[in-house]
């Protein structure tokens, strides 16, 4: 039951969010429903690590190791967001009478994104994510200033061109499953049993059609066009949820997809999913390099770690598969902090540029340790968690016998580290501007805590994993069928 | 093709072939309301399709499928957008597009071919008419569909390229995936008005702000920075 509550309690959030009485409590009403959220998301996951399957409404609502982990990503995501969010909208620009409508459209976002991964069927995973979709768009033009809207616009064309075609992707992959003869219902778990028995044909154009409609969700290059104005224009807690998970939740479609194919003993494609990876991830390192606002620069890692994650799926080993599946959790938790500590930089200093921002170090000592803190984390270095994943997927490739392959994908790695900590380092170091330190007005309080809060297990994962998680991860690994 | 198409089964061909030059005559038209119009008139043949393939096959789902695609296509959507873009709907200024007509046309029929070529690998695979007949198209309407995306430069075409590709796909479904579950159907027609919402809301919103709805102006966000205030 736990499971059904996970699902429902932020659609519950987002209607008292929008009873006019309740409209001035939204903040606190969103932080409580998600906070709770995020304990019975945990909650369902131990149940997945005790029973590995938990089935709230049999043939709907199911969770295995792979959807507990999506469920636990996302509700800590959306909820230290709720918390970030406070201050940060109570200070940002727009309209304050507002804001109850932000605490609304983000609650059914989070409702959008904790259904998805929970849904059995394939039918509604499309409809989880379309939603998910929409929903992102009300976030993104959240502020109505003409940049907002032209981002908001640029997101809902190009991401939903992909809704039809991957509607049509999943209704092959019911024709394909309708064909075996198979009398179950159609659910992830059913497909996977019957994988060997579907026509590849059939199977690779589902794939294909899927791919090509959820990778532009995901941001894979060449569709990633609209990633970085989105993720630059909606409101800073909203972008921590948009970049941290939104874009992981499409991508948990598509490796699911992914799994069912790799069974398909004729129907291989991971040699094509590294190839798109890296391309990805190469597109990312070079627009890293030049990019000018601090915000846009974290949306391109965002691409760059979609890429990673893509690889590591189509090197189907099973090392490679934990060390995607660890990639997810990774980027989730840092480049949630990344935006959090990016909304606390852009409500103090009130400039987007890199360029402005000088000496953060000295202008205010907590931006500046955490803005350092999260670069290095999200860049990949020693020892923070991306670092540890990256490695493990480098090696698993390794060991794989994709050389080649893993050649590039480091090559591009430490590109993309030397762009991120070349930005970071002219942002935290040096002397400061002098009209910077007249906006010395300090971080608010739930922005510094949000901060704190997401800070907390990028450092703790990087030096031990819990062994319920490590027993999760696991288990979530086991899902994308690698051998 | 066998000559043993029972009736609604001719009627279906039928359909297909006027649901592809509804598709052209989308991609033909310069006015938005024109655009609407033959969105209304696609969805309608959507829905006979539904229908007479319902009869053909004794399939409840067809015909809630196609009550379905007449409430939410030919009411509901139309009236939305009247609801919240009236003065953008009934302007009287030529879409502009990036080919001119003759040129769209061109490409559209290519991209038919296209849809055709592209399925014959998995259409001999099967022996069933019906398939054979609205897969293809279906994803021809998918592919002409974004192209008209794509070209034009005005918010509301390119909301209605959306509706089409939709469309496309749902005729295919109707041949390939008849029994999927009433809920799935139900949720993905729910999902369809609601992108016409939110898509319109933002669209009146860029209206109010911008003045204009010709998206091909929103030039502002590229690699240079925007100013805070």
């Amino acid at each position: 039951m736990a499971l059904i509550a996970v699902v429902f309690l932020p659609l519950l959030a987002a209607f008292l969010c929008w009873v006019p009485p309740f409209r001035k409590g939204a903040w606190f009403i969103s932080v409580v429903c998600l906070f709770l959220d995020l304990a019975l998301a945990v909650t369902v996951a131990a149940q997945v690590i005790s029973h590995s399957h938990v089935i709230a409404v049999p043939r709907w609502v199911e969770a295995d190791g792979l959807s507990a982990l999506m469920l636990v990503l996302v509700s800590f995501v959306c909820a230290i967001a709720a918390l970030f969010a406070g201050d940060y909208m109570r200070h940002g620009r727009g309209k304050k009478h507002r804001n109850w409508w932000f605490y609304c459209a983000s609650n059914l976002f989070a409702f959008a994104l904790i259904a998805t991964p929970a849904m059995a069927d394939p039918n509604l995973v499309w409809v989880g994510v379309e939603l998910i979709t929409l929903f992102a768009i009300l976030l993104v033009a959240f502020e109505r200033t003409g940049s907002a809207l032209e981002a908001a616009w640029k997101y809902s064309m190009l991401t939903m061109m992909g809704a039809p075609i991957s509607l049509l992707g999943f209704l092959v992959l019911f024709w394909a499953y309708r064909g075996t003869g198979a009398q179950a219902p159609e659910t992830w778990f059913t497909l996977s049993a019957q994988a060997t028995t579907m026509s590849p044909a059939l199977l690779r154009l589902s794939f294909l059609l899927v791919f090509v409609g959820f990778g532009a969700k995901v941001g894979l290059a060449p569709m990633h066009t609209w990633l970085p104005d989105a993720h630059s224009q909606a409101p800073s807690p909203a972008c921590a949820v948009l970049s941290g998970v939104k874009t992981s939740v499409p991508l948990y479609a598509i490796l699911r997809m992914l799994s069912i194919l790799l069974a398909s003993p004729t129907a291989r494609m991971g040699r094509w999913m590294i190839v798109l990876g890296i391309v990805s991830v190469a597109i990312a390192a070079f627009l890293l390099l030049q990019v000018r606002e601090y915000k846009r620069m974290f949306a391109y890692s965002t691409v760059e770690h979609m890429g990673i994650i893509l690889a590591a799926a189509g090197m189907a080993t099973q090392a490679s598969d934990f060390g995607a599946v660890s990639q997810m959790l990774n980027h989730s938790i840092t480049k949630s902090l990344c935006f959090y500590v990016a909304g606390a930089v852009l409500i103090t200093l009130e400039t987007r540029e890199i360029k402005s921002v000088r000496g953060l170090l000295r202008v205010s000592p907590f931006l500046g340790a955490t803005l350092l803190l999260c670069t290095l984390a999200i860049a990949g270095a020693p020892p923070f968690p991306i670092f540890l994943s990256e490695y493990s997927i480098l090696s698993a490739g390794v060991r794989g016998g994709h050389g080649l392959a893993v050649a590039f994908l480091a090559a591009l790695i430490v590109l993309a580290f030397v762009g991120i900590m070349l930005q970071a380092n002219r942002m935290t170091f040096g002397s400061s501007d002098p009209s910077l330190e007249q906006h010395t007005s300090g971080v608010p309080t739930t922005c510094r805590l949000g901060v704190i809060a997401a800070a907390l297990p990028v450092v703790l994962f990087g030096l031990y994993i819990p062994g319920p998680l490590h027993t999760l991860l696991q288990l979530a690994a086991q899902q994308l069928g690698g051998r | 093709m066998p000559a043993q198409m029972s009736p609604p089964e001719a009627l279906n061909t039928l359909s297909a072939g006027l649901i592809l030059l509804s598709a052209f005559a989308m991609v033909a038209t310069r006015q938005v309301q024109g655009v609407l119009r033959y969105f209304v008139i696609q969805s309608l043949l959507l829905a006979a399709s539904c229908f007479l393939l319902g009869f053909a096959f004794h399939s409840v789902h067809l015909y809630v499928l196609g009550a379905i695609t007449i409430v939410a296509k030919v009411f509901a959507i139309p009236w939305v957008l009247k609801r919240t873009l009236a003065r953008e709907l009934y302007v009287r200024r030529e879409i502009q597009q990036v080919f001119n007509i003759p040129a769209s046309l061109l490409w559209a029929m290519f991209l038919a071919i296209v849809a055709v070529l592209l399925v014959s690998p998995i259409m001999a695979l099967t022996p069933d008419v019906i398939i054979r007949i609205n897969f293809p198209i279906g994803l021809a309407g998918v592919l002409i569909g974004g192209f008209s995306l794509v070209v034009r430069r005005e918010a509301i075409p390119q909301l209605i390229g959306i509706l089409a590709m939709e469309n496309g796909a749902f005729f295919a479904g109707i041949a390939i995936a008849a029994e999927l579950p009433l809920i799935a159907e139900l949720m993905v027609a729910f999902n369809v008005i609601l992108i016409v919402v939110i898509v319109g809301l933002v669209a009146r919103n860029i209206e109010e702000t911008i003045g204009t709805t010709e998206a091909g102006a929103l030039q502002e966000l590229k690699e240079e920075p925007v100013p805070w205030r």
